[in-house]
């Protein structure tokens, strides 16, 4: 069985183009979250008092505790690349499984995490409520974060699904030494959602905290 | 013999394609469809504009009008126009290669620019949008009744498209030349077409965000761009215009390498300048990213911003000048012939020069001002998108017909057709440079009467520039049963999908090309472009 597709003229070549090929990709998801950081620094500058209240109100611990998960995923999927290079394919699938674990445990907590901000009358729209002046700014706070969090939140959901399907590949013997491009290639999204997490939880949980 | 058309006649075979070559003849019916629905609200346009008073459509339905050509023209017709269907079909075999790096990518984006467009387009034609292209919040959040939603989810959709064929482009460029073939040894088309993905990958997923939280705010009733609630309405132009002017060198860039290509084979001489023209492609594309603020200038960004903008606006006229005179300087001493493409390629040059130099009133800040909002902004954009990229496109789909269809297109009436386009375009957007400086605005069904004169001119050239369009139309359609069956190399031109059969193999290639030479190496040697020998007006120029 050759995993050679008809374009390329050896597997090297297909490997550097699928690598490059991610790595174009997470560029313009960099850009697409880019607008959203831009927006939560426009409106920080502009409403600083809301915005430290509204980190204020995050609860640090969920927000610690989600960080320490993200990254320990990140771990076993970079050990997961590793074995793939190998070519040992039942420990990749352990590696993965474990991964794709670990972002669910993400998700759940995250979604605790908002039925608590929806119980607290925080969700943006109609039924948001709060007793501070400025409102409608602290709700602006919230709309950034719920709008980045939950694009953060689907694309990791996307990348437990990719994980789980090349998990389920990789114990069926699909890759070997020669042919791993996607379990690298998968292994640079998943880091690349673990990126923006870094970027997101001070932003929203720790500037603000210590004043 | 098989080639990639006669391959399967089955129409799974086409809809399931992975042939670059096949999509981009997808892409090239798609949005010929495109162009026809924003050309019909273009007609309406003109003519409701024959007659002072308002009286074809209401002010409502002329801002929908206006609306769905904007909508259409840039996002369904112009961006996809060239890098879709000329960069799709050519850039594998320009650098010898059997297809694009990811085809099943190339034709997931040929599903979803689909998928957008109908749902965009049905929400312009069935409800209509009043917003004009552009969305400004908070009339298209807070205000507007229309169809906002599905209009601007047809746009989101498509732009995926947008960065799926910028992707696959960038790495097919990257990694999938033949041997031999340098950068510096690369057609110009396909370094304007690197250029112009680079924009597509980098400045698309700003427009999907920006419209993200468009949507949303639209859909929540939250104030991110509504000032009354505490949001920044400049934000939101801030990162439409991020996307939007960069947008508009994907709307130019491929164009300029059409007109290489064509400059260089109709004049018999290698390109003048070959490593300017090349880096000016990226120059235009950097740049490009640093001059958004320029449609803002009357917007209440700060004044400081305005210069900084309007000076950087300024530079991008350098590359583009570079083009300009070394597109000229190929030309010099040249062993010129007027064949269809070539006269579409000049075409382009002056046209292009024009729009080009308007823009650099434009960019001043004083002068902007006073022309802010009025025809003339009208008249600068359409001397670019319409005389320069479109006439391209034309040219470039003229120039590589005999290698999509192996088939020639009558001769006399491609110049027939060349020489109408020119013509109608000028005399539709002439007089409105000349409106636009005197005031006439934008977006208005109605006008003073002293406007009447100049206005039914442009009417008029609106009628002769559609004439231009319907041609190809039909000779082109004809040709595909009865024209002259096309050699392999037509034009005696340089470039490896010229060294192919017209049409192609599947895998484009019998024997995988090797370079040893320059795009353009033409020499005095060189054969001219095959004369036709039916064709009155070869043997009289």
């Amino acid at each position: 069985m050759t995993h050679l597709q008809e374009q390329y003229d050896d597997l090297e070549q297909q490997h550097e183009a699928a690598k490059l090929g991610m790595w174009a990709f997470l560029a313009t998801e960099v850009l697409f979250f880019g607008g959203l950081i831009l927006a939560y620094l426009v409106y920080r500058y502009l409403f600083p008092e809301a915005f430290r209240q509204g980190s204020k109100e995050m609860e640090v611990a969920f927000g610690c505790i989600n960080t320490a998960v993200l990254l320990t995923s990140s771990l076993f999927m970079a050990l997961a690349v590793q074995a793939a290079k190998v070519g040992k394919g039942k420990t990749v699938r352990r590696l993965l499984v474990l991964t794709a674990l670990l972002g669910a445990v993400f998700l759940g907590l995250k979604s605790l995490e908002y039925r608590n901000h929806i119980r607290d009358h925080k969700f943006p729209g109609a039924a948001f409520h709060s007793e501070l002046p400025h409102a409608e700014q602290l709700e602006l706070f919230y709309f950034i974060y719920f709008a980045a969090t939950a694009l953060h939140a689907l694309h990791l959901t996307v990348g437990c699904a990719v994980v789980l399907v090349i998990a389920w590949r990789a114990g069926r013997g699909a890759y070997s030494a020669d042919y791993h491009s996607p379990v690298e290639v998968t292994g640079l999204y998943w880091h690349f959602i673990d990126v923006v997490w870094i970027f997101l939880f001070p932003l929203f949980y720790l500037l603000g905290q210590a004043s | 013999m098989r080639n990639y058309l006669n391959e399967d006649y089955r129409l799974s075979s086409w809809l399931l394609t992975r042939d670059h070559k096949r999509i981009g003849l997808l892409f090239m019916l798609s949005i010929t469809g495109f162009f026809v629905i924003g050309g019909l609200a273009a007609t309406i346009i003109r003519l409701e504009l024959m007659t002072p008073a308002g009286d074809v459509v209401t002010a409502d339905t002329y801002n929908k009008l206006f609306t769905m050509h904007g909508v259409t023209m840039v996002w369904f017709f112009l961006i996809p126009s060239i890098p879709n269907v000329l960069g799709n079909f050519l850039i594998p075999m320009m650098i010898g290669a059997r297809d694009l790096a990811f085809p099943r990518l190339n034709l997931a984006s040929w599903y979803l620019f689909m998928l957008g467009g109908f749902v965009t387009v049905y929400a312009l034609i069935r409800g209509g949008v009043d917003t004009g292209w552009t969305f400004y919040t908070p009339f298209s959040t807070m205000f507007s009744n229309t169809h906002v939603v599905p209009a601007l989810l047809g746009v989101f959709i498509a732009g995926f498209s947008s960065i799926l064929t910028g992707l696959n482009f960038i790495i097919t460029i990257h990694k999938m030349r033949a041997p031999g073939l340098t950068w510096m040894r690369l057609p110009l088309f396909v370094w304007t077409i690197y250029a112009t993905s680079i924009i597509l990958v980098l400045a698309t997923p700003v427009l999907a965000c920006t419209v993200g939280l468009l949507l949303l705010e639209r859909i929540f009733h939250v104030g991110i761009f509504d000032p009354k609630l505490g949001g920044d309405p400049l934000l939101f132009q801030h990162l439409f215009w991020f996307y939007s002017h960069p947008a508009v060198y994907i709307m130019i860039l491929p164009g300029m390498g059409v007109t290489s290509e064509l400059i260089t084979c109709f004049s018999r001489k290698p390109l003048f300048g070959y490593r300017a023209v090349a880096y000016s492609s990226l120059a235009i594309a950097i740049i490009g990213f640093l001059v958004w603020g320029h449609h803002m200038f009357v917007s209440g960004q700060s004044v400081y911003a305005g210069m900084v903008f309007s000076f950087l606006s300024f530079l991008v006229s350098i590359p583009s000048a570079i083009k300009v005179f070394n597109w000229t300087a190929t030309l010099y001493k040249g062993r010129i012939t007027f064949h269809t493409p070539m006269l579409y390629a000049l075409g382009f040059v002056g046209l292009f020069s024009i729009g080009g130099l308007t823009g650099l009133l434009l960019a001043a800040l004083a002068i902007d001002v006073h022309v802010h909002d009025t025809y003339f902004v009208i008249a600068h954009f359409h001397y670019i998108m319409v005389g320069g990229m479109v006439s391209a496109y034309l040219g470039g789909i003229h120039f590589w017909w005999p290698k999509m269809s192996g088939r020639l297109y009558p001769e006399s009436w491609g110049r027939f057709a060349a020489v109408l386009l020119f013509f109608g375009f000028n005399l539709t957007f002439f007089p409105q440079f000349i409106l636009g400086y005197l005031g006439m605005p934008r977006r208005y069904h109605e006008y003073p009467p002293e406007f009447q004169v100049l206005n039914v001119m442009s009417s008029l050239g609106a009628t002769i520039l559609a004439a231009g369009y319907i041609l190809p139309l039909f000779y082109l359609g004809w040709s595909l049963k009865y024209g002259r069956v096309a050699p392999a190399n037509p034009w005696n031109a340089t470039g490896l999908e010229w060294q192919t059969a017209s049409p192609p193999i599947t895998h484009n290639f019998e024997v995988m090309p090797e370079v040893t030479a320059g795009a353009y190496a033409y020499t005095e040697h060189t054969p001219l472009p095959l004369e036709v020998a039916d064709d009155p007006f070869a043997r009289a120029v």
